[in-house]
């Protein structure tokens, strides 16, 4: 591509009367995407964030080795070598493999709470924001109740109800965690909801569900990407929480809290067993924070539209 | 000539605040009445109590013979159409105008959209090149034009105009009230406008109400207005007021 | 050239953006005396920020340059930011737009009044409050004892500007600057206002500069008028020839607002030259 093709695309990115609504709606996410990008430290955690995506979907390929089965007789407990980039773990499993493959269930746990917490939060945020009244004290007092509790202490006594196990683990994190979602959606609802726009969307005859789904929704989107995106470490760690206290993943499925658990016994001769997957977490953690950070300098709504 | 829309005996209360204290009104088809008044004389609130925009205490409002009950159904809002005053306030920052002219379309489940959003551009003078963009790459102009266009868009007979131009510049608000007298020429509207300034409404309307503190001062025609045969004190400090400063 | 208050001479205002700078002001130049000159224009036209160049509160990331700007001889843009302190507020004022935001909500109003005075001049406490109330009263307060002990939130819009050009004038300043001074007030209250303004100006002798964007309004309170386009001086004319005004911009802007007793379908609109703006 010539400078000169490139320099004709931006024009058309960054055109003041795009002639379709796809111009429009790339032109935006270009200008987005040039707020994002100079912020350094956002691309580097954008790549963590990728690697970690490619590192999961490709682990078959690159773990050299079985992620849930070891060799007992010959490698327990091995250092760092060219053979095991990180050591051996006390059944004799690689643990270069075994993180690999605990990618999968990071970015498991991370995306199905997402899913299932955020939509959840928003929801209740916007209902409860548009609607005011006694269906606002219902539901605010609702999420009062569960942010009176610590996360940790709140899913545990979900996951002993549940049993334990990673789904069950998922589930009681997103349950736990949609409340800070509710209240942020809710704050945003408040101040656009006596907007003129919105009563000029009310003065169409559109129903309440439509001006919450279609206008009200749009507006709390990008504040609460930014809140789950830099939340992400937070579930990261509390779902390796759980796997610690043998509440999360069962082995012998290689989730980083569950290794770090297990590596805890030898931390003071073997300390690769722990410290690896500790690392692990400490990266993706940081990538997500940066990108979080990143992301709210890109779709800051107050500066965003200027 | 049949009325468009008829106000009796309107009441609006906030916490205890008469904001409306009982005030009536008639508008006949095809006209153009303005309500003028001081910040507080609850010229805006009338606006918004016959939309239901402001919640109505006593008193009745009946649009082309069709008495309102306590909520308004979506045949009323094909009628009845509002102009905001701050064209930067009633945008909404992350729809363009194409989707902000689709969205009443969509609402009433109008088929022909391609056609009447083209056709509501081009009334408002902004054509096909503004079609895509977003409120922060227009003008104050534009976005009242954007506005403007759609209130028009559910073709509506009778249009609710608050302050429409007094957040836009002097040449920018000749422009926008020759947009507002040519639709309705074109279109046979009635408007009912609301605005603070003497002139402008004597220049829209053949007759206006003056208010003040909630309560209908008086009513009078443009032209007793322009003759200076008013009866009321207020109404003749607001008309002083209107020709500027004078030394004394 | 003693009695010339103020001289500016090829002003210019630059403000840094993303996309490079901007000039708001572009090589603005007139004098004032002890009269009142108006300076009109649309948003954009950089007149109030000719008015914040002249009070020293241009934003810090602006550039101001001049080839002269000089209050009473003394050069504004080589005095030290303390001296610029004293001058401001003391010699001279500037009334904003809106009092909500340029009173303090947390002090009483007279409260705000008696610092001002003190913190430029050396009275007793009990001077300041006889002058404070002595102010209040000028601006055509009826009750200034009550109001001294007021909050600004607990006075009206029209109550607010009064207290504000009180405490503006309190100081007795030689060059007042208002910006916008009625704009957000009733039309009935804005004429009340004015006078009061209009006889103070008259009474004390001071320079102003009333910047507005109503042109009519200004004509008819001013001695002269200065209108500003895109940056730029395109015409200055003494109010009463107004009507004689050359410049197709100054007529536009004369004849595209609705008048009562003038029928004319449609408006006049501007038909903006872009050689205006060159």
């Amino acid at each position: 591509m010539s400078a000169e093709t490139i320099q004709s695309r931006r024009a058309w990115l960054l055109s003041d009367r795009p002639a379709s609504r796809l111009q429009a709606r790339l032109g935006r996410a270009y200008v987005s995407w040039r707020r994002f990008s100079a912020n350094r430290l956002a691309l580097v955690g954008m790549l963590i964030i990728i690697a970690l995506v490619v590192v999961a979907a490709f682990a078959d390929v690159l773990a050299p080795y079985s992620a849930t089965v070891g060799d007992l007789k010959n490698a327990r407990l091995l250092a760092p070598s060219a053979e095991h980039w990180f050591g051996t773990d006390d059944l004799g499993r690689d643990i270069y493999s075994r993180i690999v493959y605990g990618a999968r269930w990071t970015l498991y746990v991370v995306i199905l709470v997402a899913i299932i917490a955020a939509p959840i939060g928003l929801l209740v945020g916007t209902v409860a924001g548009y609607a005011g009244g006694w269906t606002d004290t219902i539901l605010m007092r609702i999420t009062d109740i569960f942010l009176a509790f610590p996360k940790l202490v709140l899913a545990l006594a979900f996951v002993a109800a549940l049993g334990p196990g990673i789904e069950n683990a998922v589930l009681a994190i997103a349950i736990t965690s949609w409340p800070p979602y509710a209240r942020i959606a809710r704050a945003e609802t408040l101040t656009v909801r006596n907007s003129d726009y919105i009563k000029a969307v009310q003065l169409m005859g559109a129903s309440p569900f439509r001006i919450v789904l279609r206008h009200i929704m749009p507006l709390c989107i990008s504040s609460l990407i930014i809140r789950v995106t830099l939340d992400m470490a937070g579930i990261i760690l509390t779902a390796a929480g759980l796997g610690f206290l043998g509440l999360g993943a069962q082995p012998p499925l290689p989730e980083w809290g569950a290794m770090i658990a297990s590596g805890r016994r030898f931390i003071l001769d073997q300390w690769w067993v722990a410290a690896a997957p500790g690392a692990a977490i400490l990266i993706v953690s940081l990538g997500f924070n940066l990108l979080g950070d990143g992301l709210r300098d890109a779709l800051d709504p107050r500066s965003g539209d200027q | 000539m049949t009325a468009s829309i008829i106000v009796e005996g309107l009441e609006v209360v906030f916490d205890r605040f008469r904001a409306l204290k009982g005030v009536s009104l008639e508008v006949r088809e095809g006209e153009s009445y303005g309500l003028v008044g001081e910040s507080g004389s609850g010229k805006s609130t009338l606006l918004r109590a016959i939309t239901g925009l402001a919640p109505v205490a006593s008193g009745t409002v009946t649009v082309n013979g069709k008495t309102l009950g306590k909520t308004r159904d979506k045949a009323f809002y094909r009628d009845v159409q509002m102009v905001f005053q701050d064209p930067y306030g009633s945008l909404h920052p992350r729809q363009t105008v194409d989707r902000l002219l689709q969205e009443p379309l969509a609402v009433h489940g109008i088929a022909d959209g391609e056609r009447r959003i083209e056709r509501a551009l081009d009334e408002v003078g902004l054509g096909k090149g503004f079609r895509f963009r977003y409120a922060h790459q227009l003008s104050g102009g534009q976005r009242q034009r954007v506005a403007i266009a759609r209130a028009l868009i559910l073709e509506p007979s009778l249009l609710l105009l608050d302050e429409p131009t007094s957040a836009l510049d002097a040449s920018v608000q000749a422009e926008v009230l020759n947009l507002l007298e040519e639709v309705r020429r074109r279109r046979k509207l009635t408007f009912l406008m609301v605005s603070h300034d003497l002139a402008i409404i004597t220049h829209m309307c053949e007759r206006l109400m003056v208010m003040q503190n909630g309560e209908a001062v008086e009513t009078l025609s443009a032209s007793q207005l322009i003759g200076h045969r008013v009866s009321e004190d207020y109404t003749r400090n607001l008309l002083r007021a209107s020709e500027g400063f004078v030394r004394v | 050239m003693s009695d010339m208050l103020l001289e500016v001479d090829d002003l210019r205002v630059t403000f840094p953006t993303r996309t490079g700078l901007v000039q708001a002001v572009r090589g603005v130049s007139f004098s004032l005396g002890r009269e009142r000159l108006g300076i009109v224009g649309e948003s954009g036209s950089g007149k109030s920020q000719t008015g914040r160049a002249i009070m020293g509160l241009t934003p810090p990331q602006a550039e101001v340059s001049a080839k002269k700007l000089a209050f009473d001889g003394i050069d504004l843009l080589s005095v030290s930011p303390r001296q610029r302190r004293s001058l401001r507020g003391n010699r001279i004022a500037m009334i904003l737009q809106d009092p909500k935001y340029s009173l303090d909500p947390v002090m009483t109003i007279g409260r705000q009044i008696v610092e001002t005075l003190r913190t430029h001049e050396k009275v007793s406490k009990a001077e300041a409050r006889e002058r404070a109330l002595a102010m209040l009263q000028a601006v055509q307060i009826r009750d200034p004892a009550r109001v001294f002990d007021l909050y600004p939130h607990e006075v009206s819009g029209g109550m607010g500007q009064r207290a504000m050009i009180a405490m503006m004038l309190v100081t007795g300043p030689e060059l007042m600057i208002a910006d916008e001074p009625t704009s957000a007030l009733d039309v009935t209250v804005q004429l009340d206002v004015l006078k009061i303004l209009d006889k103070l100006v008259a009474e004390r002798g001071m320079g102003l500069i009333f910047i507005s964007h109503d042109l009519r309004l200004v004509s008819s309170f001013c001695d002269r008028v200065v209108v500003m386009y895109a940056g730029k001086v395109v015409e200055q004319i003494k109010a009463s020839e107004l009507r004689d005004a050359q410049h197709p911009y100054t007529r536009g802007l004369l004849n595209c607002m609705p008048r009562i007793g003038f029928e004319r379908h449609p408006l006049p609109v501007l038909d903006r030259k872009p050689e205006w703006a060159a």
